[in-house]
């Protein structure tokens, strides 16, 4: 049994925001295989819950006449995993919610939930941080889009208010269009696991030289993180795999991983690089280039 | 204490309840005598509890009860009718698949939505694994298993 102290079931995303207003306790719990083991664990701020589980209005995946990809925030991971939109236009979204837990676990999380968790080891974040998506988030003052790059404060922590809600995960097609792209979950092992590292790429090659790169880490720094000095280093150079050992060692300057039960900061460095090189040669494959 | 009215089926079975909403579906589904329905971790991790929810596999004990409004719930109980155990429960006896038994019926009833979905498909092992991570085994080292699953698809 959960101690759960109050709870109010939303039928709509306003609804939801009028509760989330109505108590300053009050949390959320969609998929709730990350809020349920926290009250499982005995975690009293979660136990006042507003439950959005069922709602409609955040589910679904769709392509936008501009061909813009949507994703709603409710979506469970197989059904992320299974559209046919995110197969044939992001498929490196489908590739890392597949890396989630097992499958009964990806059978009911939520890709919002899996970014409101605020864990540095998201397994869907690099993915979504490479592909620059756009969170559209709404709250009792209104709406407001929020890169997924800066969605993240800190460990466990979100700019989301108290009365906002994600609602949707938005992919402008000119993010997703001409892209190769890759992402490699390192873990100790293959299914039920926290990520070590997570590493995701897309990149554009014009000609044999590397247009743009985003390079993207998960545990690597206090919150997902972009390799930009990395990303601006590879503008211009061939796609040789010479280069990508170079661009792979510039990764280490954006990232700060740290030490812990896990695994050692020294192992995390290792296995950035190791990362780094592989997931940017896979995704300039992906992009049809050869090396 | 909150309750709520549910309304769900068991293996065919319609039952309304006035559920406690503190209460996982796995607390529910033993209460009401599946007690094939086990609490291995709690968490998510162990797959002991799996039931069928609108034939998805799910671990019931991090599934809400009322949750279940509306929907159609099986358990490895309901999959043996008049006395005869199912395709997949006989491939596991068959196989050899069975030790201890705890993890067992959560191992059927993924196997069931599993050789459900894939039935006539070409299926390699690495699926089989895959789709069945969730499902943990301490005795059999899982071979066992796989070919059990494996046989099911055959015909």
């Amino acid at each position: 049994m959960f101690d759960i102290k109050s709870y109010e079931k939303a039928d709509t995303v306003k609804q939801a925001i009028e509760l989330l207003s109505a108590n300053p306790d009050a949390k959320l719990i969609a998929g709730g295989t990350d809020v349920l083991i926290r009250l499982r664990e005995g975690h009293e701020e979660f136990s006042s819950i507003i439950d959005i589980h069922h709602l409609e209005e955040i589910k679904g995946v769709e392509m936008q006449d501009n061909m813009d990809v949507r994703i709603g925030a409710g979506m469970c991971f197989t059904d992320v995993i299974e559209s046919e939109i995110i197969d044939q236009t992001i498929p490196i979204v489908a590739e890392a919610s597949g890396t989630v837990g097992g499958p009964q676990v990806r059978n009911v999380a939520t890709i919002g939930g899996n970014l409101c968790n605020g864990a540095i080891s998201a397994d869907s974040v690099a993915s979504l941080c490479v592909l620059d998506a756009t969170l559209e988030i709404e709250g009792i003052d209104g709406a407001r889009e929020v890169p997924v790059t800066e969605f993240y404060l800190g460990p466990g922590k979100i700019v989301l208010t108290h009365t906002e809600i994600l609602k949707s995960i938005y992919i402008k097609a000119e993010n997703y269009m001409g892209f190769g792209t890759h992402y490699y979950k390192y873990a100790m092992r293959n299914a039920m696991d926290i990520a070590t590292i997570g590493c995701a790429a897309a990149i554009k090659v014009d000609e044999g030289k590397v247009e743009t790169l985003k390079l993207a880490f998960t545990v690597a720094a206090p919150k997902p993180t972009r390799a930009t000095t990395a990303e601006q280093f590879s503008v211009g150079l061939d796609a040789t795999s010479e280069n990508i050992e170079k661009i792979a060692k510039k990764a280490l300057e954006d990232l700060n991983p740290r030490d812990s039960w896990r695994a050692s900061k020294d192992f995390r460095l290792h296995i950035i690089e190791t990362l780094a090189k592989r997931v940017i040669t896979a995704a300039i494959i992906d992009a049809g280039v050869q090396l | 204490m909150i309750t709520k009215e549910i309304e769900f089926t068991v293996n065919g079975q319609l039952i309304t309840l006035d559920v406690d909403i503190r209460k996982s579906l796995l607390d529910v589904l033993r209460e009401e005598g599946l007690t094939s329905i086990k609490q291995g971790c709690g968490v998510g991790e162990c797959g002991a509890c799996t039931a069928l929810i609108d034939d998805i596999p799910m671990d019931t004990c991090m599934y809400l009860a009322v949750w279940a409004d509306g929907k159609d719930i099986r358990t490895s109980e309901g999959e043996s009718r008049d006395g005869q155990v199912s395709k997949v429960q006989q491939a596991y006896i068959d196989a050899g698949a069975v030790q201890c038994g705890y993890c067992t019926p959560g191992f059927i009833m993924t196997s069931t939505a599993f050789v459900e979905k894939y039935k006539g498909q070409k299926v390699d092992r690495d699926l089989i694994r895959k789709e069945h991570s969730g499902n943990l085994c301490r005795c059999t080292g899982y071979e066992t298993i796989v070919c059990a699953v494996e046989s099911c698809l055959k015909d």
